[in-house]
């Protein structure tokens, strides 16, 4: 295409050479044109795909449910908020909420308080058994929580931690503290060793430097990986209820109550589905600029 | 980056250590302290390898394994290759990058029980959408009966659920590539696919690896959202492996066996895992190998 434009203008003009490149530049440019209204719309085509089921999700909850199974509509007919007031008035069910997101802050403290010492160590410094350590590390980010089932309900039941929040924040540094070791590990090894070695000579010693200077530089890892260890340990759900009963349920294990030998509340499941979205959205908002780098584990 | 040699970086990682080795060492004791034992009562017998033939014997669980390795095989040749086309379509500035950038993220911050309970209602055939509308194309879809459509769904459900970390990865990826290869490219007016195949395949090969490696470990553990979904059935068409071994450890006591299962199913995943681990591991290697070459 980009040929046939070329001669043609080739022919017409005077100045041949001029005029090509011109052309090239124009046929280049409308080619791309085109592409890009081609990808807009391959692209909006995955994004409903990706969104239908969570409109579907957000139209039931706010439906009742003699409107959900009496008629088929693609939108709600009687907009009604009741199934979202329901769950925010009922303690037993916005305790949930409250469990799931005490034990996910706790996790993430954790987690990043005990990593960004380890990560910079794999960083910096070459030590007997790093090599070792850190495939370990990985295969504990491997291991299936179906595998731990069993034995952690015994040991946090023994060391008297059952049913705590605690005890699922402990059980989700299994893959959460991995992790976050990992994705830091190639955040600090971006920044230059220069960095540690001006700092020593300035007369900062390994404590200041740490929290003084390197760990603003690498904030926006910090960032990041704080939104990993949200995310992972939010939406895990087989330990979070395995290791609790009734004081620190998270709130995916409060769902299943909707479904009872009556049938299925529709409308509160699906209100308390899209309460669960929320905080994910919110975290994410504030890492954006930073996410496609932290999916790459900072290695790009 | 070279190293300094420094036992004192010990000091550093213990805390982490103590913490990891604490949910993951004594509960894997305990599993391997299962394994080799029958227990009754309060009463102990060592009895070597008898769960360990005995699993590996077992049907069921054979069958699990093999519907596991189709489904996390199946899931991989389909989100890899999506995933890597929807970050070379995901605009590259702009409120329109971080809008479409949110929206694709948002599958993965689901928690993965609500992400069964979501396609439960969008496939079921009286009030869901999908399901609904194929059953008014004229095809009598449905899950809780008909194994394939089961499978299928499932497909579709984990496509949805996981191909955005594929593209996410990808995309960051592509945005590592400086504009000067693309302008390379477009003087020796190379094709589409020539920029593709050489200039951003090749920057891809280590996101890729963390992407598959990260996918590949996380389909082997999937457990809520067919829990959820079709509860393992029909039949016992869709039970992978963690609800198989999840049934045997929590509902029938079973410690045993499952402790023996839970072995070979870890045994499984770190074969697999410490491959990626090596091609990583050489990767970065080479990389650096190639800058220090090039100084």
């Amino acid at each position: 295409m980009s040929q046939s434009t070329m001669t043609n203008t080739q022919a017409q003009s005077a100045s041949p050479e001029k005029t090509a490149e011109e052309g090239l530049t124009r046929a280049v440019s409308r080619q791309k044109g085109e592409s890009v209204g081609r990808n807009r719309f391959l692209l909006s085509i995955y994004l409903v795909f990706t969104l239908l089921p969570i409109y579907w999700l957000i139209n039931m909850s706010l439906k009742s449910n003699r409107e959900i199974l009496s008629v088929f509509s693609l939108w709600p007919q009687a907009l009604t908020f009741d199934s979202y007031i329901k769950i925010l008035t009922d303690p037993s069910w916005y305790m949930g909420y409250v469990n799931s997101l005490t034990y996910v802050a706790m996790n993430m403290t954790i987690s990043i308080l005990v990593a960004l010492p380890a990560a910079y160590a794999f960083s910096r410094f070459k030590f007997i058994g790093d090599k070792h350590l850190f495939f370990w590390l990985l295969t504990n980010l491997m291991a299936p929580p179906a595998v731990f089932l069993l034995p952690y309900f015994q040991l946090y039941y023994t060391v008297g931690l059952f049913d705590t929040h605690i005890a699922v924040a402990l059980a989700h540094c299994l893959f959460n503290i991995p992790l976050a070791v990992w994705i830091l590990e190639g955040f600090m090894s971006s920044v230059p060793k220069e960095v540690d070695e001006t700092a020593y000579i300035d007369g900062y010693s390994f404590p200041a430097f740490f929290i003084k200077i390197f760990i603003p530089m690498i904030r926006s890892g910090i960032g990041v990986t704080l939104f990993f260890l949200f995310m992972f340990s939010w939406v895990e759900l087989l330990l979070a209820r395995t290791l609790t009963a009734t004081n620190a349920q998270p709130i995916g294990a409060i769902m299943t109550r909707t479904s009872t030998a009556s049938g299925v509340d529709w409308s509160t499941l699906a209100a308390a589905g899209v309460l669960t979205i929320v905080p994910g959205i919110l975290v994410v908002y504030f890492v954006r600029n930073h996410i496609a780098k932290g999916f790459a584990l900072g290695r790009t | 980056m070279n190293k300094v040699e420094n036992n004192k970086a010990w000091f550093l990682v213990l805390p982490m250590l103590l913490l990891v080795a604490f949910s993951a060492i004594i509960p894997l004791m305990t599993v391997v302290n299962y394994s080799v034992q029958d227990i009754l009562g309060r009463s102990a017998f060592f009895v070597g390898s008898e769960w360990f033939v005995q699993t590996l014997n077992d049907s069921r669980l054979q069958s699990a394994l093999m519907r596991q390795f189709a489904f996390s095989f199946t899931i991989l040749a389909i989100q890899v290759p999506l995933g890597i086309a929807i970050a070379l379509l995901m605009p590259k500035k702009g409120w329109q990058a971080s809008a479409v950038l949110i929206l694709i993220t948002l599958p993965l911050l689901v928690p993965w029980n609500v992400v069964g309970s979501m396609w439960q209602i969008f496939t079921r055939g009286d009030i869901g959408l999908m399901g609904y509308g194929i059953r008014q194309l004229g095809y009598p879809y449905n899950i809780t009966r008909n194994a394939s459509d089961a499978w299928i769904t499932i497909i579709i459900m984990d496509v949805w659920h996981w191909t955005p970390l594929i593209a996410l990865l990808c995309y960051s990826g592509l945005r590592a590539i400086p504009e000067a290869y693309y302008q390379a490219a477009q003087i020796d007016r190379a094709s589409k696919w020539a920029v593709f195949r050489y200039i951003q395949l090749p920057k891809l090969t280590n996101v890729l690896v963390i992407g598959v490696l990260l996918r590949f470990m996380h389909s082997f553990m999937i457990y809520a959202e067919p829990f959820v979904l079709t509860g393992g059935g029909p039949g016992s068409s869709t039970t992978f492996l963690s609800q198989t071994l999840a049934t045997m450890a929590i509902g029938q006591q079973d410690l045993g066996p499952s402790a023996a299962f839970s072995i070979i199913y870890f045994l499984i995943i770190l074969a697999v895992s410490y491959v990626f681990y090596v091609t990583i591991m050489n990767m970065q290697k080479d990389k650096a190998d190639n800058i220090s070459g090039g100084a």
